[in-house]
């Protein structure tokens, strides 16, 4: 079994789009796509399955709410009651109002640095990791497709020759 | 080309019809006495406050003066809840009125926003907003006549507007350089004619650019929009004092403009997404996909979070403040109508947020009929808890007169509405934005 793959390199979206619907309707196997930015439905395209991202971002707020819930009662309420304009702190639901901004911002915080962890943790990035980038030009305005080689090394080339791509190689992968 | 199907039309007109009767009876069932008051407390007390008669007759230490003197109060309070009960029907049909006007407002500046923002997904739907927009008119005008019967005395909503009242309170006649009949009422004419000058130029330039042969009409409609939004978003803050907030001339917050606004927006935006889904339905706007009422969607839970913010902000600030003249406001509407207070909160931020979070929700129809009626029910209520603490105090509840009124300008909306959307092709064919409106995707 060879490790071959092909990098068919795009230098505009919306061929590269284009391409990566015609490469998934003649069943060739897309390992990856590189690219400078964002490109919405991309992921469609290329068949991912949905992201459960947003329901980890969803359990991480209420994790949030609850720790400013518990933080507040606890520094308010529990170790160091205060009566801050005539509002005796001796009750939590009776001052609530006071804590919804700490429990909003809680939730927040909670919320968005708890993604980024998650997000770097399943992208397997890590400070002073080696970038897994096979070619720079697509950290500037260049779209890379990488195709896997099943013996069809000459029909893969032609094809890819043939969606717009402005370079087509093929890789030894180690 | 749509036709309004003659089901659509008979039940708004039953609507209107319902709704009709309703407000007349609300009006020939008002109290017109003392002695009618009497006998709705009298009626009301015989269940709840039996306990508490039983008591003071037994208190036979009462002195002859104190008796008098509880004659007297009691006197003035029956005439006091007489005047709240004689406001009742009237206030009803201005809390109704004044929802579906601003609804339709609320639409148009969604609309503009989307002119002056050269939105490339939404020109599909400008024909959807243009037909909401078409109540903006009718609605003026009954708002307005409703003003000057106001300003002719034919109610009290607006105590500021009595000049007895006006002479025994000081701080209502400090505000009388602005607080004034005459200028209150031209405010109102020039900003319900500037909101209905651009949407009927708006809409017109709409039109010619389907016939047109180069983009100026649309050019044209990109600097009226611009021009309208500046002009809205001042006229719209006034508006919001003078009609709202100067019910209770007493109190005053200076972000009730936005609250109300926020308000009627996510009105008007979810009634943009309940017409669609209705004109899809029934096999309309074809080039409506889901991703368009998915965006929609967004902006409901969007704006949604955007109005509690400020209904929190407003609560927060002056609860924490704790200011006599500006609490009052609120202990009035914890303690009196504690249920569609915090009911409002329940039905447009708890229940929207946690249904409309889910990215798959947003595009499944029957949940987003859901939200949306919910929705736009819990915005009535907003503006119910705007309007009638100032108005008819601790005698509310949601009667014939609420209701009848609601499904009157319901029935008008629709009718009116679903005619609008008749008069035009749905399908903005010309709009240099529509290939990429009929072909977003998200």
């Amino acid at each position: 079994m060879s490790n071959k793959v092909i990098y068919a390199i795009y230098n505009d979206d919306d061929i590269l789009m284009d391409a990566v619907k015609k490469t998934r309707a003649a069943h060739h196997h897309i390992e990856e796509v590189f690219t400078p930015f964002p490109v919405h439905g991309l992921d469609k395209a290329m068949g991912l399955a949905p992201t459960r991202l947003a329901i980890c971002a969803f359990i991480y707020g209420l994790c949030g709410l609850s720790f400013g819930t518990w933080m507040m009662n606890y520094i308010m309420i529990q170790d160091w009651p205060q009566d801050i304009g005539g509002k005796p702190s001796f009750s939590y639901i009776d001052n609530m109002p006071a804590f919804v901004p700490i429990m909003f911002e809680e939730t927040v915080f909670f919320a968005a640095h708890l993604m980024v962890i998650t997000f770097y943790m399943r992208s397997r990035l890590w400070p002073f990791k080696e970038a897994e980038n096979p070619d720079v030009r697509t950290t500037d305005d260049h779209f890379l497709m990488e195709v896997a080689v099943n013996n069809n090394e000459e029909e893969l080339v032609s094809f890819f020759e043939g969606t717009g791509a402005v370079e087509v190689k093929v890789i030894e992968k180690h | 080309m749509y036709t309004f199907s003659s089901k659509l039309k008979t039940f708004s007109f039953v609507l209107m019809a319902v709704g009709l009767l309703g407000i007349g009876y609300g009006f020939l069932t008002a109290p017109k006495d003392i002695q009618d008051v009497e006998k709705i407390l009298a009626a009301d007390a015989h269940g709840s406050h039996h306990e508490a008669s039983g008591e003071s007759e037994g208190a036979h230490a009462v002195s002859a003066e104190a008796k008098v003197k509880a004659e007297a109060e009691h006197a003035e309070h029956l005439t006091h809840v007489l005047h709240q009960l004689e406001n009742k029907p009237w206030s009803a049909l201005y809390v109704a009125c004044i929802f579906f006007m601003l609804l339709s407002l609320g639409t148009l500046v969604f609309y503009g926003i989307q002119q002056v923002a050269q939105a490339g997904w939404s020109p599909v739907l400008f024909r959807v907003m243009q037909g909401i927009t078409a109540y903006l008119p009718v609605g003026s005008v009954i708002f307005f006549i409703f003003l000057i019967l106001c300003g002719l005395h034919f109610n009290h909503l607006f105590i500021w507007l009595d000049p007895e009242v006006v002479a025994h309170d000081k701080i209502i006649a400090n505000k009388s350089g602005y607080l004034n009949f005459p200028f209150w009422i031209v405010r109102a004419a020039v900003f319900l004619a500037g909101w209905n000058a651009y949407r009927y130029f708006s809409r017109k330039n709409c039109l010619a650019q389907d016939e047109s042969d180069d983009n100026s009409f649309y050019k044209k409609n990109f600097n009226i929009s611009a021009m309208f939004l500046v002009f809205f978003i001042v006229s719209e803050s006034i508006m919001s004092w003078d009609w709202i907030m100067s019910l209770d001339p007493h109190w005053s917050s200076t972000l009730f403009g936005w609250y109300v606004f926020a308000s009627f927006f996510v009105s008007g935006i979810t009634m943009i997404a309940m017409v669609t889904i209705y004109l899809k339905s029934r096999g309309y706007l074809e080039n409506v996909n889901t991703s368009h009422i998915h965006d929609l969607a967004k902006f409901m839970f969007g704006i949604s979070v955007f109005w509690t913010y400020l209904w929190f902000s407003q609560f927060m600030l002056i609860w924490y403040a704790n200011i006599p003249e500006e609490i009052t406001y609120f202990v009035m509407r914890i303690q009196v109508y504690n249920l569609p207070f915090f009911g409002a909160v329940v039905m447009n931020f708890l229940f929207p947020v946690l249904i409309l979070i889910n990215t798959d929700f947003k595009r499944i129809t029957w949940i987003l009929v859901m939200a949306g009626i919910v929705i736009l029910l819990g915005h009535y209520i907003d503006f119910f808890n705007m309007i009638m603490p100032g108005t008819v105090g601790g005698s509310w509840f949601i009667g014939v007169s609420e209701i009848a009124s609601v499904l009157f300008f319901l029935g008008l909306f629709i009718f009116v509405v679903f005619s609008a959307l008749t008069k035009a092709p749905l399908l903005p064919k010309r709009n240099p934005y529509i290939e990429e409106s009929k072909h977003f995707h998200y």
